[in-house]
């Protein structure tokens, strides 16, 4: 062994080294490409989310079986019928003959929808301006039994338009209903899903993933053995962020990727805004995520706050689920500091309807500054010792 | 300059004490230690003058730097291993040494020279991960990462505690060496039979620091008369022992009773009388130094009377 | 009689020889030290023992019962205690006695008596309905064990119990595995404290999977030529291949 009796002082040491800052950037790569859950949670989890939600858990009504009740049998109802029976929506299983029926067909619940015409229905409708027609759904899956009657007025419409036509348009009669379906004519149920899924899997990865990573650190005892050291304890949880920042911009890749060619969910806007929408939204959730390593010392209580509060809200108060305008109004302004809200309707306008980036100005400034204030929150909140 | 100055310390953790009006000093490349039973506040006491706590009161420095005031110099100039293992377990030893020398600004090279003799026994596995180490290795390891910048003061807060003796030992005889190359070393430890090792130490129980002396002179203040007792019942030789009036305390110490007496009055021939008349046979008695345990037990006791 | 036999009983891990045929006999009411360096298969070893891992070949029982057949009934019949106590911190004193009770199935009209007995020996009377968080280290650690041969087991496996305990607990603690030893419980004990290797009746030194040397303290520095155990331990585990395993 050599003695030293000097003690060269090191230059610099305090500052952002870029050599420290990349050492400490290729660790963290180690971490995640050495931990095979960390690895499925990174990929697998979006693909799989995307997919259940995309296909499996979607509100797209097909082949629903419907039963007709026709004492008519004229040219109206059979306009009707012959469009309901094309439509890929509806399959015609039963004629009832009677009335009584009714209520037995849906007992045996094989019926999603049952439709029943009034008598002499084209007569009435010629002559009085006036036909009528019942739609009975099964209520014990209302969002079922209202998209189901939704797409069955849908048609009722179009057969209207089409008897209008018929009769040379002189009649007063008819009154068009709205479709409400305006951007997702198909009724996709993945129109929906695809933003939503964006938000989860974004907060998932950032915040989580970097609230539990940064927790192991201190768990494991190496945030104090790093904290006793010349590195800026800030770099360490600087440099936690980049990987993490760089595989949600593969997800991202990822899940744009899979809602066009898979889901058939085109990006109808601007795909640059729609990147630094998704950008903008990243940092709100990494800064979130250091956030809350400020706050806890244990990979388990990381996970939990995390979980508790910030996927539930996502999931629960985005919009995703469940439509914000029937929440009471607590939960609804609770909503209005939900990141995931706004990047979700943002999503939506740019994606789905196309919309230019004016239309989303507001919901850029939101994010913008929850972003400023979390990053400046949780560096104040950074501390330089254990406790 | 001192190496470490600690002054009237204290720390409470609600309502608990860890630590009580703890001051001593280090000089520099003095190896020094911390001697102690789980929960006495050994660990409290480095975090402190780590800076990685706060103190409640007291004041300290570390090479002349203030623990408060100038906290990132010091990180600049300290190596510091904490009681657990604190290495990244999924990373390999060699990923493990270049991450930290990373981290101050250095390289292994620029400094093999003070881990050599450290390093070459763990180089045989460097590409294995640090998590699937041996607790002697991972030990090694983690005083490699800790010297590797050239640290002028190093703090060891229990290195040896779950380690085998024969790491304990090889462990040992690393930081003598460290100490020719001036580095203060500050180490603390719950096994009593390593403190001869170090040039003073500091017997500590219960946040408070008992006494702060070099393990011969410590020998030297255990005025009380100190017999080890043996035969062949050991087990009921330590009741007899306890049963006779002049005996003050009575403690196991391996293959002998270690005895105090209240009154020097009695000799050593005849408790061995007094034992053979119970029963006793290969009855030895003779007096002994003090070992750094039978002091601690000794002070330990006085304290609670206080 | 003999509460532990194992006969040329092995463990691999692949082609790591963990536990490389070992062959020893513990009579009741013995004290038994089972020393080795890190690494040198003492835990493998005693987790077969424990009834919570097979051997990979050999014969061995505990407590009358075979460790190939019958490890449920082994756990029914053992105590064990590590440095970590598996004491509940939030529950009473007493809590925690009928808690252990329990588990190891005491019938319910002893228990009472058992934890009378238990506190008196500890001289812990006092202290029945104090919260376990509140008692100071050492006390702990001597309810553990208390707590580990509540059912009067056969055997007690205690693998580092006093390791950061303070010199005067160490003894006490030591006082009440020779009151145990008295009551006929055997008790099987690692430690890197060599002092209390003396304290046993008999040790075995493990070095790389292999016992190479079991005998009484005294014996052992004879056949050594040591002054105590710390130097045979050394001379032994010295020579030691395997390293870092």
């Amino acid at each position: 062994m050599r003695c030293f009796t000097s003690w060269p002082a090191r230059p610099g040491a305090t500052e952002l080294n870029m050599k420290q800052f990349k050492a400490f950037i290729r660790k963290e790569f180690y971490h995640i490409f050495r931990d095979p859950l960390t690895m499925a949670i990174l990929f697998l989890l979006p693909i799989l989310m995307l997919t259940l939600f995309g296909f499996a858990i979607t509100t797209e009504v097909r082949n629903t079986k419907i039963a007709v009740y026709d004492p008519s049998k004229d040219a109206g109802t059979m306009a009707i019928l012959n469009r309901m029976e094309a439509s890929e929506f509806f399959e015609i299983t039963r004629e009832l003959s009677s009335p009584d029926d009714i209520e037995s067909v849906f007992r045996q619940g094989r019926i999603g929808l049952l439709v029943v015409f009034s008598e002499r229905f084209y007569e009435n409708l010629v002559h009085t301006g006036e036909a009528q027609i019942q739609l009975l759904a099964d209520g014990s899956d209302p969002n079922n039994a209202s998209v189901v009657v939704n797409y069955a007025t849908a048609i009722i419409a179009a057969s209207q338009q089409e008897l209008i036509s018929r009769t040379g348009g002189a009649m007063p009669y008819q009154i068009t209903p709205e479709v409400k379906l305006l951007y997702n004519p198909q009724m996709k149920g993945a129109y929906n899903f695809v933003p939503g899924v964006m938000g989860m899997i974004m907060m998932l990865i950032c915040a989580m993933m970097t609230s539990v990573s940064i927790a192991r650190e201190k768990e494991l005892g190496t945030m104090e053995v790093l904290l006793v050291s010349p590195m800026k304890p800030i770099y360490v949880i600087l440099a936690k962020a980049v990987p993490y920042f760089f595989m949600s911009v593969i997800n991202l890749t990822t899940i744009l990727l899979l809602s066009v060619f898979v889901l058939d969910v085109p990006i109808a806007g601007s795909l640059f805004w729609l990147i630094i929408l998704s950008l903008i939204f990243i940092f709100v959730s990494l800064s979130l995520g250091i956030l809350i390593s400020s706050v806890v010392d244990k990979q388990l209580v990381a996970l939990l706050i995390s979980g508790m509060v910030l996927m539930l809200p996502v999931i629960l108060l985005s919009g995703m689920m469940f439509p914000l305008e029937n929440m009471p109004w607590l939960l609804r302004a609770l909503s209005e500091i939900i990141p995931a809200k706004w990047f979700i309707m943002a999503v939506k306008k740019i994606m789905i309807k196309g919309l230019s980036y004016s239309s989303i100005t507001r919901e850029l400034l939101i994010l913008g500054s929850m972003a400023v204030v979390l990053i400046a929150v949780s560096l104040k909140r950074f501390k330089t010792r254990l406790e | 300059m001192k190496g470490i100055v600690a002054q009237n310390i204290s720390r409470k953790f609600g309502r608990v004490e860890a630590l009580r009006n703890v001051s001593f000093e280090v000089n520099q490349g003095e190896l020094f230690g911390i001697i102690g039973p789980d929960g006495a506040g050994k660990t409290t006491l480095f975090r402190i003058l780590t800076t990685l706590l706060l103190a409640d009161s007291g004041a300290g420095e570390v090479d002349g730097f203030d623990i408060v005031k100038d906290f990132r110099k010091i990180r600049q100039r300290v190596g510091y291993m904490p009681g657990r293992f604190s290495l990244y377990q999924d990373l390999t030893v060699e990923e493990n040494l270049k991450i930290f020398a990373t981290v101050f600004n250095t390289t292994i090279e620029e400094n093999y020279g003070l881990i050599r003799d450290i390093y070459e026994q763990i180089e045989p596995f460097k590409k294995r991960r640090a998590g699937a180490l041996s607790g002697g290795m991972k030990q090694k390891l983690a005083l490699c990462c800790a010297l590797i910048h050239k640290p002028t003061v190093l703090f060891l807060d229990e290195p040896t505690t779950g380690v085998d003796p024969i790491s304990r030992r090889d462990l040992w005889e690393m930081l003598v060496k460290l100490k020719k190359e001036q580095i203060t070393i500050l180490v603390s430890t719950p096994y009593m039979d390593e403190a001869g090792l170090c040039d003073r130490i500091a017997l500590m129980q219960h946040g408070r620091l008992l006494k702060i002396e070099t393990p011969a002179g410590l020998a030297k203040q255990f005025t009380d008369a100190l017999w080890a007792v043996r035969s062949l019942s050991m087990s009921k030789l330590l009741t007899d022992l306890r049963r006779h009036p002049q005996v003050e305390t009575c403690y196991a110490f391996g293959d002998a009773h270690h005895v105090t007496l209240k009154a020097g009055l009695l000799k050593p021939e005849e408790l061995a009388a007094y034992l053979a008349g119970l029963g006793h046979s290969d009855i030895g008695v003779e007096p002994i130094t003090a070992t750094v345990e039978d002091c601690f037990m000794n002070l330990a006791a006085n304290k609670i009377e206080l | 009689m003999n509460v532990i036999v194992a006969e040329n009983l092995c463990k691999s891990f692949g082609s790591f020889k963990a536990v490389d045929r070992i062959t020893f006999e513990v009579p009741q009411g013995e004290i038994f030290g089972f020393l080795g360096a890190n690494g040198a298969g003492k835990t493998t070893a005693i987790r077969m023992f424990c009834g919570l891992s097979k051997p990979t070949s050999g014969k061995g029982s505990v407590a009358g019962f075979d460790i190939w057949k019958q490890p449920e009934q082994i756990k029914a019949n053992i105590g064990y205690l590590s440095q970590k106590f598996a004491l509940y911190e939030d529950l009473k004193v007493w809590e925690n006695i009928r808690l252990y009770a329990g588990i190891y199935s005491v019938p319910a009209k002893e228990i009472g008596p058992k934890t009378d007995e238990i506190l008196h020996r500890l001289g812990f009377t006092s202290e029945r309905n104090t919260l376990v968080s509140e008692l100071p280290l050492g006390w702990k650690q001597k309810l553990s064990f208390s707590v580990a041969v509540v059912h009067d087991p056969r055997i007690v496996f205690l693998d580092e119990p006093t390791s950061g305990v303070d010199p005067v607990t160490r003894r006490q603690f030591w006082e009440l595995i020779y009151d145990a030893a008295d009551r006929g419980i055997t008790v099987f004990v690692t430690t890197h404290y060599m002092d209390e290797a003396e304290y046993c009746n008999r040790v075995s030194i493990m070095v790389d999977g292999k016992i190479e040397a079991l005998d009484t303290p005294k014996k052992l520095k004879e056949q050594f030529e040591a002054k105590n155990m710390d130097e045979v331990f050394h001379q032994l585990a010295r020579k030691a291949r395997r390293n870092g395993a």
